[in-house]
């Protein structure tokens, strides 16, 4: 069973991509910003990470470059999910390692195989 | 011929010229009287009896030493175009009616200077008034004794018996009675202009005919008299130079006529105070050479005619009368001598107003009459200064005569003429470099032209007395107590100038000297500099003569008005104002004259009383203050077009930098709100995706999935309809900050319980405070204040869910207390939640600003909340700030007014 990380403040976005997830038979972690996804990182190491860039304190740039000096995580795969939908954005999400920059408002289903693309 | 038929047609003669003078003031506007022809031919006063007569006598003696008389205005004519035009530019509009107006106004309208002037005039002119006497006397015996001898008589042996004193009279007569039909010098004598017009055309035509007379039908053509005298003279010596010191004195004879066609008092009459018409000067270039032209064109035939057939048995400066007579041809010497009297009485009349009007101007009025018009009626006072003209006119005649009488009769007409001109020429260094030398000074003035009579005196005046009275050569020999370097003819060893030109060069030399050297000495009063920036620079001189006007002080235009009424009539006065008024745009009752207006009413006296006495009187109503030397200095220099071209360089410049400065700041400004305007948008678009973001996953998840349970339903739905409230108060909140930043929004202010309002908006965070279990101690008393109720509500509302939001679960205590001042109150909403962090502070207030010290599981709040209060609170006239350093929580302060 593959590993997902959701890392959002929105807790509403993130209840939908959970019950969705689970129900795609992914485990599923949840964290409710870079820190606590980083905190979650030292113990666990998920096939993927769905981050949003804009939260509090640390937001999901700063956590993916730390994500990225992480050697275990090497295989973890990072896919950003934004509401930053300018293509400097974009650009630099890329730059910073993430696989795919999905823009909200995303579609779920459209996520899922997104998700089952990328890990398959 | 018999003396009674002399004098009748001498008085037909003078009849009609008055005839003609009342002919021409009747009809003043005619162009018969207004064209250049006419003031051409009123400057030919210039040829007086000297030219007429002693033109010819020194002819026949010196030869060509006759020409530089007539050189020098030749010479001058076509520089009047420049010259004449700033004169007459400056005559015009300062009313100027005299040479000594003119210089005395020049530098600084100085009295002593008037006076001075006029003086010279005097000694220059009187002596040659009673030489144009001399002339008609002597031509008159000539005629009436029918004598061809050219004896010159002794005259009569009481003065009523000498019939030169009542031509003198009539000669009086005619002159104050044309000179001075108004009280105002400035107005023009017409009858006076076309008779001297008339005269000029009489005594040339005259001349002519004498000439070819002599020439053509005494002798056989110019060539024959040429001949003749070839034979009986050394010819060459007649028309040529003996050598290079001829030719100095020829050079310094031209100099000396040249200033004097300028400044005889009779020129300057005809030439600027009779003229206006700047447009005539280009018809004056060349029609006065060739009027002086056609005077000599016979004069030198004549005068070797005169050689050949009257020889040295006669006066030679006769020989234009003798020659006809001796030819028995009695009617054509009676043209000669109506050609000479026509040269006569243009000169004496001319010369008498223009000396009578500087005499009671710039002497009589202002030294000794003034008291007397200070409180007398308009018409007592025109009188009186036509009266005292009259008088001048009269005594200055008169004087002549009485000079003529016990003087003149040993003279020739061309040395006396000649010293009449190097005492004029004493004029002309303050005159001519004044024009155009802004640093002359009146000490300057007053030094030259002392010291040039003084030399004057000494190198020509002096000899001549001694010689005439005393009878001894001496002085002129060996000088005075035989020091020969003070010889008066030969002053500090020059000796190779005759008399006249000697005493020009070295009275000129000082002159000259002590006028430079005393301008330089220092600059003279503010007045003065004044008036010399005006002269000096008069092609903008309107600007210049009201606005640069340098005066502090004050006065009441009734005073000055009063003072005007005395010398011009209530009606004209009342029309000079008006048009004062109507020019400045001022209104009719004004009290305080201003500067322009004590110059303008000292102008207008000008032209009645002279500049030197139109200045005290003006100034005993204007109180004067001094005006200090900084003071004048900054006007005289930012006058200067340079400085003033200069000085608005650099005001552009400045003006430009500043307004780069300006543009760069509101770039600057344009970039930062354009970027701000940026963020905005991202901020607001990123805020609205995330609840549709929420609801579309939601609403997607409801759709696909069949099996859900109900408990799990029923919580997306909750999810949808909490996000769509989230994303319509996000809305609101936008509109909202954006109405009320515009200023569109209308509060509604009215009065209101300031604790009624906190207790309200306390209500609405009921909810959320019994969740948080925190305290709220609310310690405002009741007071009232006027505000819009609903949107103070708001205020409070946010404040005190941003201090719900920090501070901690069960412990969390909010304070909210009043602080009343006679102006405003202040109401602190004081928390002990997290605080404000330090690099957030200058942020707080802007939009979408979110701390992240947020202390919900999930950051609440728009990030609109502090940017709506800032805006409410300052739309109410009040300000909305938090205090950076407390110990614990953040401390907001509202305050408003009372």
């Amino acid at each position: 069973m593959k590993k997902i990380l959701i890392v959002d403040d929105e807790p509403n976005i993130v209840m939908s991509l959970e019950y969705t997830l689970k129900r795609n038979n992914f485990e599923v972690f949840i964290a409710r910003d870079g820190s606590e996804a980083l905190e979650i990182l030292k113990t666990n190491i998920p096939d993927l990470v769905l981050l949003d860039i804009m939260m509090p304190e640390v937001d999901g740039y700063e956590t993916l470059k730390r994500i990225r000096l992480e050697e275990k995580l090497n295989d973890t795969k990072v896919v950003f999910l934004s509401a930053k939908n300018k293509a400097s954005d974009i650009e630099k999400g890329l730059t910073l390692g993430a696989v795919k920059y999905i823009t909200k408002p995303f579609s779920i289903k459209k996520i899922v195989s997104d998700i089952n693309e990328l890990l398959n | 011929m018999n003396n009674y038929v002399l004098i009748t047609i001498i008085i037909f003669y003078l009849v009609m010229l008055f005839f003609i003078a009342f002919w021409a003031e009747k009809n003043s506007k005619s162009k018969w009287i207004n064209n250049p022809i006419v003031y051409t031919l009123s400057l030919g006063v210039f040829c007086s009896a000297w030219t007429y007569y002693g033109s010819v006598g020194v002819a026949s003696t010196s030869g060509a030493e006759f020409l530089p008389t007539y050189l020098g205005p030749v010479i001058a004519s076509p520089i009047f175009i420049v010259l004449l035009r700033k004169i007459m530019r400056i005559s015009k509009h300062q009313r100027v009616a005299s040479i000594a107006d003119f210089i005395s106004l020049r530098y600084g309208n100085n009295r002593f200077i008037g006076a001075l002037v006029t003086i010279t005039c005097l000694i220059a002119i009187l002596p040659y008034i009673s030489l144009q006497l001399k002339a008609i006397s002597e031509t008159y015996e000539i005629i009436t004794l029918d004598s061809s001898s050219g004896k010159i008589l002794t005259g009569s042996e009481s003065i009523f018996t000498d019939s030169t004193f009542y031509i003198a009279v009539l000669l009086a007569i005619f002159a104050s009675f044309f000179g001075t039909q108004t009280a105002d010098t400035t107005d023009k004598h017409i009858g006076i202009v076309t008779t001297v017009a008339f005269e000029s055309i009489i005594k040339l035509l005259f001349f002519l005919i004498i000439g070819v007379y002599v020439t053509f039908f005494i002798f056989d053509g110019t060539e024959d008299i040429y001949n003749q005298i070839s034979q009986f003279k050394d010819v060459d010596t007649l028309t040529t130079f003996p050598d290079v010191y001829g030719g100095f004195n020829w050079f310094y004879m031209t100099v000396i006529s040249f200033v004097a066609v300028f400044l005889l008092p009779r020129q300057f009459q005809m030439m600027v105070v009779e003229n206006d018409r700047e447009r005539y000067l280009k018809y004056v270039i060349w029609l006065f050479p060739l009027y002086l032209l056609l005077f000599n064109l016979f004069v030198i035939f004549i005068a070797w005619g005169g050689n050949l057939s009257i020889g040295d048995t006669a006066n030679p400066d006769y020989y234009t009368i003798l020659l006809p007579l001796k030819n028995g041809n009695i009617v054509l010497s009676l043209l000669v001598f109506l050609g000479g009297f026509s040269a006569v009485i243009s000169m004496v009349v001319v010369s008498t107003i223009a000396l009578s009007t500087m005499l009671s101007n710039n002497v009589i009025i202002p030294y000794g009459y003034l008291e007397v018009f200070r409180n007398t009626e308009t018409e007592r006072n025109n009188k009186y200064i036509k009266n005292i003209r009259r008088f001048s006119v009269f005594s200055l005649i008169i004087a002549a005569y009485l000079f003529y009488v016990n003087f003149s009769r040993e003279l020739s007409l061309f040395s006396i003429g000649y010293i009449s001109f190097v005492i004029i020429a004493q004029l002309a260094p303050s005159f001519f470099i004044g024009l155009y030398w802004n640093r002359g000074a009146a000490r300057g003035a007053k030094a030259g032209i002392i010291i040039g009579l003084v030399v004057t005196f000494y190198s020509l005046i002096l000899p001549l007395i001694l010689n005439g009275f005393f009878n001894t050569n001496s002085f002129v020999e060996e000088g005075p107590f035989g020091i020969g370097l003070l010889r008066p003819y030969q002053l500090f060893g020059i000796d190779f100038l005759n008399p006249i030109a000697h005493a020009f060069f070295w009275s000129m030399f000082f002159n000259v000297a002590a006028y430079l050297s005393f301008s330089l000495m220092g600059s003279g009063n503010y007045r003065e500099r004044n008036y010399a920036e005006m002269f000096v620079r008069s092609s903008n001189y309107s600007d210049l003569q009201e606005g640069a006007y340098v005066w502090k002080g004050e006065a009441y235009v009734s005073d000055l008005r009063r003072i005007l009424e005395r010398f011009l009539g209530v009606s004209k006065t009342e029309r000079a104002l008006e048009l004062f008024y109507k020019k400045y745009d001022l209104p009719k009752d004004t009290v305080m004259a201003d500067a322009k207006l004590v110059n303008f009413s000292e102008k207008l006296l000008i032209g009645s009383i002279g500049s030197s006495s139109a200045r005290i009187i003006i100034s005993n109503v204007v109180k004067e203050e001094p005006v200090s030397l900084p003071e004048v200095l900054q006007i005289l220099e930012e006058s200067k077009e340079t400085i003033i071209t200069n000085q608005f360089l650099k005001d552009k410049s400045e003006q430009l930098t500043r307004l780069t400065a300006d543009l760069k700041r509101a770039n600057e400004e344009l970039i930062f709100q354009d970027k701000q305007k940026d963020e905005f948008l991202d901020t607001v678009s990123h805020e609205l995706k995330t609840p549709i973001t929420a609801i579309k996953a939601s609403a997607e998840i409801l759709i696909d999935d069949d099996e859900m349970s109900l408990e799990m339903r029923e919580r997306f739905l909750n999810n949808i309809v909490e996000d769509t409230e989230r994303l319509s108060k996000l809305i609101h909140n936008i509109l909202d900050v954006e109405k009320l930043s515009s200023g569109r929004e209308q509060l509604v202010i009215k009065e209101y319980d300031i604790l009624k309002t906190i207790e309200e908006a306390i209500h609405f965070v009921t909810a959320e405070v019994n969740c948080k279990k925190v305290t709220i101690f609310n310690v405002v008393p009741p007071m009232s204040l006027k505000y819009d109720e609903d949107r103070i509500i708001q205020v409070f509302i946010n404040l005190l869910s941003n201090a719900i939001k920090f501070v901690d679960e069960s412990t969390g205590e909010i304070k909210i207390y009043l602080e009343n001042f006679p102006e405003y109150v202040l109401i602190y909403v004081e928390d002990n939640g997290k605080g404000i962090p330090k690099e957030d502070f200058n942020y707080i207030f802007d939009k979408f600003y979110q701390s992240k010290n947020q202390n919900t599981k999930k950051p609440l709040g728009s990030g609109f909340g502090l940017a709506i209060c800032k805006h409410i609170v300052e739309s109410h006239g009040g300000s909305i700030w938090a205090y950076e350093f407390v110990e614990k929580g953040a401390n907001f302060v509202v305050k408003l007014p009372r």
